[in-house]
């Protein structure tokens, strides 16, 4: 299955895929329509040290702790992606501490989102990918199984 | 005393209805020109800092930005243009003097540029290079002078060492530490790749592009930076700078906050000291000299390793640079066997990443390089246009 990788020596540290992130998923045609003056809510996020930022995002698990912990059957693997129905979902935050990456958050409503490839959204690609003016993120199929 | 202000050269304008506020201007512009106001939850730019780079615009989400060219205007007149005197209140406000990459910002005629060398039928017999496939592999070296036989009567091809280009461009001499890790990165991988050389400057070898030693010139310089026996035995060739194309006659100056981490540790100079560069090779006051310093690279290396040495192309250079001082030292002989002597391509003029023109057997070389070039391509795009290599490897 196609995942997203990073390549940290690549990343600028720039945002640019949160915000893109944020924007594929609003469902508005116009960026600043979608994200001026609203606070952000991404599925991506970048970690930043002294000397070394990357992106980080769902792995979509082989084996997710995620869906295995979920109290009320809110996520759930379809085609070896890991997909959140918003509608299940209690708010528990269950999920958020069994993730080891940090890949789940609550959106503006507490209600559980994370990266499902934007495979669902207007982008129809990941638009971290896309977006990433360095080529510091992307989609492709490899062998090692996380 | 207050500087006098001088207004910025360029206008930061941000279109407030497109800004998302996403900081990515203020974490990606190196000149920290934009910056964020968390009470108002605005943009900000420090116009004066701007150096028109273009990051920011190209990389705003919402294209929310651009730059243009600053129109307050001082009041003119033929002999007192606006930049006339703005440059004349800057050196006065700071001390220094003004430098200007590219060597001139004037457009002072450049012969040079102006010389077509149509190199026709270069090839034997004469093809067609537009249907044909051209050879454009040169081989850079001493040539033997007359053609020896052995006892059994066969030809004799032992060579001094030669070196061979896929096509006849090369990458002149930027240092580590002047240029980025990622930059000498760039360039190693791209001379590889097309099977070309490029220069590692006169500060050292980082210790990861060793691997690319067989697509590497190594510099000796004034500075001699980073030089000890491996850093010599490493590249394809060794290169004594004399003067450069960017500057020539000048030395260098690598400021001490740049001495860092790796940068110090190729130099070989402790961190935070100023890498200085004298003017002058203080190894080189007189041809006999530089003979000294060409053997003393060439025993470093076993005699395997071309020594080239690069000067700026005054008058009586080719002298100069192959050893031969006079007729009698010529007599003497105190020629040195210098396979190739590099000419600085641009005396007056600082050209980045442009090829340097090689000229062993001068004219003899100005043909090989030409007729890479398809017949109706001039000397000048082929040998400076290196610093396009993409664009070069469609045309060759
Ligand atoms: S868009 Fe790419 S370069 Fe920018 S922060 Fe994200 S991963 Fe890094
Ligand atoms: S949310 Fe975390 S645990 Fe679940 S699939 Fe993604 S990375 Fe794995
Ligand atoms: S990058 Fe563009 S949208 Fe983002 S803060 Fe700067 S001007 Fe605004
Ligand atoms: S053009 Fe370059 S220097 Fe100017 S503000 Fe943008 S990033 Fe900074």
């Amino acid at each position: 299955m196609k995942r997203i990788y990073v390549n940290e020596d690549w990343c600028l540290g720039c945002h640019l895929c949160e915000y893109n992130c944020a924007f594929a998923n609003s469902g508005e045609a116009d960026m600043a329509a979608a994200l001026k003056g609203k606070p952000l809510f991404p599925r991506i996020h970048i970690e930043e040290g002294d000397k070394i930022c990357y992106a980080v995002s769902c792995r979509h698990c082989e084996d997710p702790l995620c869906v295995k912990s979920c109290i009320a059957g809110a996520l759930q693997v379809k085609d070896g992606v890991i997909t959140v129905d918003q509608s299940r979902c209690v708010g528990c935050l269950t999920c958020v501490l069994v993730c080891p990456y940090g890949a789940l958050a609550p959106n503006e409503n507490g209600v559980m989102q994370k990266c499902e490839l934007c495979l669902q959204n207007s982008c129809g690609e990941p638009a971290c990918v896309k977006g990433c003016p360095n080529r510091a993120i992307v989609f492709e199929e490899r062998s090692a199984v996380l | 005393m207050n500087e006098l202000y001088i207004t910025p050269e360029f206008e930061v304008v941000r279109n407030e209805n497109r800004c998302i506020a996403c900081r990515v201007c203020e974490r990606q512009c190196a000149n920290e020109v934009h910056s964020f106001d968390e009470t108002r939850g605005v943009l900000r730019s420090d116009e004066i800092r701007c150096v028109n780079c273009q990051r920011c615009v190209s990389l705003c989400p919402t294209h929310a930005l651009k730059i243009v060219k600053n129109n307050c205007t001082l009041r003119e007149n033929a002999n007192w243009q606006n930049a006339t005197i703005k440059e004349i209140y800057k050196q006065a406000n700071t001390g220094g003097v003004l430098l200007s990459s590219m060597g001139n910002p004037k457009p002072m005629p450049v012969y040079w540029d102006k010389i077509l060398i149509n190199a026709s039928q270069v090839t034997n017999p004469p093809i067609d290079p537009l249907r044909e496939p051209m050879e454009t592999r040169v081989f850079l070296g001493k040539k033997p002078d007359v053609l020896r036989r052995g006892a059994d009567g066969k030809l004799l091809t032992d060579l001094e060492p030669q070196l061979s280009l896929s096509m006849p461009v090369m990458f002149s001499a930027m240092s580590y530490g002047s240029i980025s890790y990622n930059a000498h990165a760039s360039l190693a991988a791209a001379a590889e790749a097309l099977g070309i050389l490029y220069n590692t400057g006169e500060g050292g070898l980082h210790e990861d592009f060793y691997r690319y030693g067989a697509n590497t010139i190594v510099q000796v310089a004034s500075g001699r930076f980073g030089v000890y026996e491996d850093y010599l035995n490493a590249g394809a060739a060794i290169e004594i700078k004399m003067g450069q194309g960017a500057k020539p006659g000048i030395g260098g100056h690598l400021p001490g906050a740049k001495i860092v981490g790796d940068v110090s540790r190729t130099r070989m100079i402790p961190e935070g000291t100023d890498a200085i560069s004298p003017a002058p090779h203080h190894d080189i006051y007189s041809i006999e000299d530089l003979r000294q310093l060409v053997y003393s690279l060439k025993e470093a290396t076993d005699y395997k390793k071309p020594v080239i040495v690069k000067v700026a192309a005054v008058h009586n250079i080719a002298a100069i640079a192959s050893g031969q001082p006079s007729p009698a030292a010529w007599r003497a002989p105190a020629r040195i066997s210098l396979p190739s002597t590099a000419f600085a391509a641009a005396p007056v003029r600082r050209r980045p990443a442009s090829a340097i023109m090689w000229a062993s057997r001068l004219s003899w070389l100005w043909l090989r390089s030409t007729s890479g070039c398809g017949t109706r391509a001039s000397a000048t795009t082929c040998l400076w246009s290196s610093a396009a290599p993409s664009v070069r490897r469609r045309t060759l």
